[in-house]
């Protein structure tokens, strides 16, 4: 059984309790624990099932490449899934649950897949569910969705209780990895003056060296790691970061480290993850290395574990994973765990040695003290089910024919260790494969590449592959140095550490244990422990002809899982390589994403959310609109009232009332939201007659005119009234979600192609109030706010505009009108725009006014058939097919967009085109986007369409359904009745008609 | 993530300053032109593997485009330059062939 040992224990603080729950069950560990040495020192073995087959699985690692021991941590607006008991540091009443099981993780009704393994190979999915069609919605998808998923997702109702934040950051050296490599390159760099920031994933320094009983200087490592940080502290220019990893290498320098704030300790009050995002010059990976598994039968039996794993948790935690530990392995370094193990006083019944010959100084020294080695063996099987029993010992060899058997109740397992290159290789840099020491490692004469052509990052230590503590220190404090040089520092006069351990022997490259493991054994020999990839699939993906690595990786889920394949992909490769009879770096790796470890969706938010979400825009009218009954709707980045609500009123109502109030009185309209651009210069006439399909150039002074503007693909982009103020100054309405578009638009012309053109342009949206009184009554109300302008249709008709004063405000009116009632849109500095507001309201009151939202507004103009950005037009839509060949000029000699509306796709007479429509029924509404058919069938089996609704509305002023459409040949039909379909299939009867359904001679505005 | 150094400003950017605004120095061809010509200028963009020069505008800075030139494999920056020219100046167009032997200069 695992259990907690008497002595020992480096990081742990035996003095301090900490009580948690494990499944509802109260266990204790100590401070200094992490969850998964304390699940081990409570023998909490079984912690988890796996994700297809449900197969009881233990701890396997002791750090973020665990595949297994994922928890739910936390309850209600704390909880979150697929937590690693193994990065988890234990506090005070932490709750953590285990997943993937029903009903619970002892009996589980899912394990019943295990039995079927041989009908779930690889592809199952592909392969099963093709056919019948019905057996996928009713049979397949409803079993699957209930198995699914990893981990249970948080309540919906739940919000996330904690806060996050971003940090930005820049250095001149980025060092990743806080071991001994990262720590001598860090002082190099440090020593040198270059701003230094290092990250280190866990909440101590120095990495394995304590653990692996590295010396530095003739002393122990801790010594040395305590004397670095001491001196790394004490420099100014270097900042040192624990329990923050580097998840991501981006390009030209950039970083992101993800710090982990109050995870262990939820009483510290901010944050709980913090994003770091690092700009540096040199970005300089330490990031150790993984040690793999194993390929044998049974690899994956709670007790088996990683050799450096079992090591840890006895250095560190002081917790033993078994009694009898049988040791596995391809190379020296699993001596050291057999070595500790005796030395603690557990029992090892054999190091079982795949390599023929073992005597190094570890092998020797394990001889010496009792222990059996057995050389040229592997593992035929391990026994068990819930947790190991023994083992079968057979000939590495042969095909797994079993020789011996030893029981123990644990496996330390270690098929050598793969250097970290994941940073290394986010931005591109590339590996080679050392057959010698069987690893990929990075190729320092291919690194990625900076904004000035050069690399940008480096690697130093184990995960520059040199897996012995005196090459990797070396390699760090030259690194370092190196790292300093390159980003302008000359490097400090730091002597170079002496690191040493014990000399290890030469591995022997094990993919397979057995050698020839015949296919029973291969159908129970793991490779990804999350997802349930054995080495019979990626055998059968090669064999149905998977040859690349991102083929079979994607076919078979092998390193798809929350671990991305940080212990599966290598042995997982290396089978695919010997299926396929090619090399290994002929197959390759597949490609390494960022981030390194998951990292939570909180820190990507950062504070953006809520009301920090997305930035608002507030018109000068907004406040008195939300204490007025303003029922918002978003427009752009605006907020606009859909309808002022009345007490007691429904929105379908207010907009009614709203529309015939303006209608037969008048109506006040907020407007502010309406672009405005400023063009002004010698040139503006003639830069928007290129902007414009009309000519804008001859509009007089004092004059409005309407326009349209398109993309250089012909189609209707953005249309608005356009003024002239004087003869240089035009001043440009846009639509409410369009004015930075717009402006923006303008300025690439101005900037990119037409630099020499005198023009200027100013966006000025949010200088004015724009405040629209609309209504028969419309000019009395301006009349009695006081006001010593002319507003008579004679001084100021229908499309003029003057400045003056209106109720003491310095306003300018325009006679516009989108409504198609008398109408003027005053504009007024926007701090005075609520004073404005509020004098038309007291002037109206007598004419019962009331302010109307976009509802009444669309509806309106739908009942005069003006056409609407967005409603009338997707994008593919130009003005001809809304019936405007009266804005297009016939005089200019271009314009931006006219040489692609003389395409023969956009000349084609065919092309749907806009009428208004008129339902039988007259209470009968068309759905919006609704399809008009002539009955017919295409040859595809579709009905064939000939047109679609592109705003519709019950009008309360002709008290009928209108509707507005784009239809084939539509203007040639009116009179026709064509036929609309439904969602549900049946059809609704409408009559083309002409789309300007009230007043079509504009008597009402005209006055 | 890249860093362009706005020319009009000074600033070295961060890309989430700027706005990518895809090929450069393309000949507008507008009413009166060719099939040819307008397909060649509203649709065919060159897709270059290696040096390549495009627009770009400083969006979230001082408003103002340049142009730049860039590796599209490496994403080495040569250089970047005024946005009121239609080809690359040819100092720039030096600097890059003495990096990379075998660029053949700016085609249109």
């Amino acid at each position: 059984m695992s259990t907690r040992l008497q002595n020992g224990g480096r990081l742990v603080d035996r003095s301090t309790k900490l009580d948690f729950t494990w499944n509802g069950k109260r266990l204790t560990g100590f401070k200094g624990d992490t969850l998964a040495s304390a699940l081990l020192a409570n023998d909490e073995l079984l912690v988890g099932r796996s994700f297809k087959y449900h197969r009881p699985r233990g701890i396997v690692a002791a750090g973020p490449e665990e595949p297994n021991a994922l928890v739910g941590l936390g309850q209600g607006g704390k909880y979150e899934p697929n937590q690693r008991a193994t990065t988890t540091e234990l506090f005070n009443g932490l709750t953590a649950k285990s997943q993937n099981h029903w009903p619970s993780l002892e009996f589980d009704v899912g394990g019943v897949n295990r039995v079927m393994t041989r009908f779930f190979p690889a592809g199952f999915y592909y392969k099963t569910f093709m056919a019948p069609a019905f057996a996928w919605k009713h049979v397949f998808e409803p079993v699957i969705r209930k198995a699914a998923g990893l981990g249970a997702a948080p309540a919906a109702e739940d919000r996330d209780a904690d806060r996050y934040e971003y940090f930005y950051a820049h250095c001149d050296v980025l060092v990743v990895g806080g071991g001994i490599a990262g720590l001598a390159a860090a002082l190099q760099a440090g020593k040198s003056g270059a701003k230094v920031l290092v990250l280190e994933q866990e909440n101590t320094l120095g990495g394995r060296a304590p653990v692996d009983g590295v010396t530095v200087g003739g002393k122990p490592a801790q010594d040395w790691i305590d004397a670095t940080t001491k001196t790394l502290h004490a420099l100014e220019n270097v900042r040192i970061r624990t329990r923050t990893m580097g998840a991501g290498v981006y390009d030209h320098g950039y970083a992101l480290g993800y710090e982990r704030l109050t995870d262990h300790a939820p009483e510290i009050a901010g944050p709980r993850h913090r994003l770091w995002r690092i700009r540096a010059k040199r970005i300089l990976t330490a990031t150790g290395a993984i040690e793999r598994p194993l390929s044998f039968a049974g690899n994956d039996v709670p007790g088996v574990m990683l050799a450096g794993a079992v090591r840890d948790y006895m250095a560190n935690h002081g917790v033993s994973v078994g009694d009898r530990v049988v040791v596995a392995t391809n190379n020296d370094d699993a001596y050291r765990t057999a070595i500790a193990l005796k030395a603690a006083g557990l029992d090892v019944p054999a190091v079982i040695d795949a390599r023929v010959v073992a005597d190094g100084a570890l092998p020797m020294k394990a001889r010496e003290m009792g222990i059996r080695v057995e050389v040229g063996k592997a593992i035929s099987s391990v026994y068990g089910n819930k947790r190991v029993t023994s083992v079968g010992i057979c000939s590495q060899a042969g095909e797994g024919t079993k020789t011996d058997e030893l029981v123990c109740d644990a496996v330390a397992m270690s098929g050598g260790w793969s250097p970290v290159v994941h940073l290394w290789s986010h931005c591109g840099g590339k590996l080679n494969w050392d057959t010698e020491m069987a690893m990929f490692r990075p190729d320092p004469a291919r690194p990625p590449l900076g904004a000035d052509g050069a690399g940008f990052v480096l690697v130093a230590g184990t995960a520059n592959g040199y897996l012995d503590a005196a090459t990797a220190i070396a390699d760090g404090h030259a690194v370092g140095a190196q790292a300093a040089t390159e980003a302008g520092f000359a490097a400090g006069e730091v002597a170079a550490p002496v690191g040493a351990s014990e000399a290890e022997g030469p591995i022997l490259a094990v993919w397979s244990m057995p050698q020839g493991q015949n296919k029973k054994l291969q159908m129970k020999t793991f490779l990804d422990y999350q997802n349930d990839v054995k080495v019979s699939d990626v055998r059968l993906a090669a064999q149905e002809g998977y040859e690349s690595v991102e083929h079979t990786k994607r076919y078979t889920t092998l390193g798809m899982a929350t671990d991305q394949g940080k212990l599966s992909n290598i042995n997982g490769l290396a089978v695919l390589a010997d299926s396929l009879n090619a090399d290994i770096p002929q197959v390759g790796t597949t490609t390494f994403r960022p981030p390194y470890h998951p990292i939570s969706m909180g820190a990507i938010a950062g504070e953006a959310r809520g009301g920090l979400f997305k930035v608002l825009r507030r018109t000068p009218i907004h406040d008195w609109t939300d204490a007025n009954g303003g029922f918002w709707e978003p427009v752009a980045d605006w907020r606009r009232p859909y309808c002022y609500q009345q007490a007691g009123e429904s929105v379908k109502d207010a907009v009614k009332r709203e529309i015939l109030q303006t209608r037969n009185s008048v109506s006040i309209l907020d407007a502010s939201t309406l672009g405005k651009i400023i063009v002004k210069g010698p040139d503006a006439g003639k830069f928007l007659d290129m902007l414009y399909t009309n000519m804008m150039s001859t509009l007089k002074v004092g004059r409005c005119r309407y326009g349209l503007m398109c993309s250089e693909n012909g189609f209707l982009s953005d249309d608005g009234v356009v003024a002239r103020l004087d003869d240089e100054t035009f001043l440009c309405h846009t639509t409410s979600g369009g004015s930075d578009r717009i402006h923006a638009w303008m300025e690439e012309w101005l900037q990119t192609e037409w630099w020499d053109w005198k023009v200027y342009t100013a966006n000025v949206t949010e200088q004015y109030a724009q405040i629209g009184i609309v209504g028969p009554n419309a000019r009395k109300v301006l009349e009695k706010m006081g006001t010593e302008m002319d507003l008579s249709a004679e001084a100021l008709p229908f499309m003029a505009f003057a400045d003056g004063e209106i109720a003491g405000i310095k306003a300018r009116p325009y006679r516009i009108s989108f409504s198609g009632e008398l109408s003027y849109e005053v504009a007024v500095p926007a701090a005075q725009g609520q004073a404005f507001w509020d004098a038309a309201l007291a002037a109206g009151a007598e004419f019962g006014i009331t302010p109307y939202g976009t509802e009444a507004l669309h509806v309106m103009r739908a009942e005069k058939g003006f056409i609407m950005i967005g409603d009338e037009t997707d994008g593919t839509v130009i003005p001809q097919d809304l019936g405007l060949n009266w804005a297009i000029s016939k005089k200019k000699e271009d314009f931006l967009g006219k040489r692609a509306q003389q395409r023969p796709h956009m000349v084609d007479p065919k092309r749907w085109r806009l009428v208004g429509l008129e339902t039988e029924d007259p209470a009968m509404v068309i759905p919006d986007g609704a399809y008009a058919v002539d009955g017919t069938t295409q040859a595809n089996g579709v009905k064939h369409m000939i047109g679609r609704i592109t705003s519709t509305y019950y009008s309360p002023t002709l008290e009928r359904s209108i509707a507005m459409g784009l239809v084939e040949d539509g203007p040639e039909r009116m009179g026709d009745t064509i036929m609309f379909v439904r969602t549900d299939g049946t059809t609704i009867n409408a009559k083309i008609v002409d789309p300007v359904f009230l007043d079509k001679e504009g008597a009402r505005q005209n006055v | 993530m890249l860093i362009l150094t706005c020319p009009n400003c000074g600033i070295a950017a961060d890309e989430t300053e700027l706005h990518a605004g895809g090929e450069a120095h393309l000949t507008r061809f507008g009413a009166g032109s060719s099939d040819d010509e307008f397909e060649s200028y509203l649709f065919m963009r060159k897709n270059t593997r290696g040096v390549h020069f495009e627009r770009w505008r400083h969006s979230n800075g001082c408003g103002k485009w340049f142009h730049a030139a860039r590796c599209t494999t490496t994403l080495e920056v040569f250089g970047t330059y005024t946005a009121k020219t239609t080809q690359p100046p040819a100092d720039l167009i030096a600097k890059i062939k003495a990096k990379r032997p075998d660029f053949e200069g700016f085609t249109k």
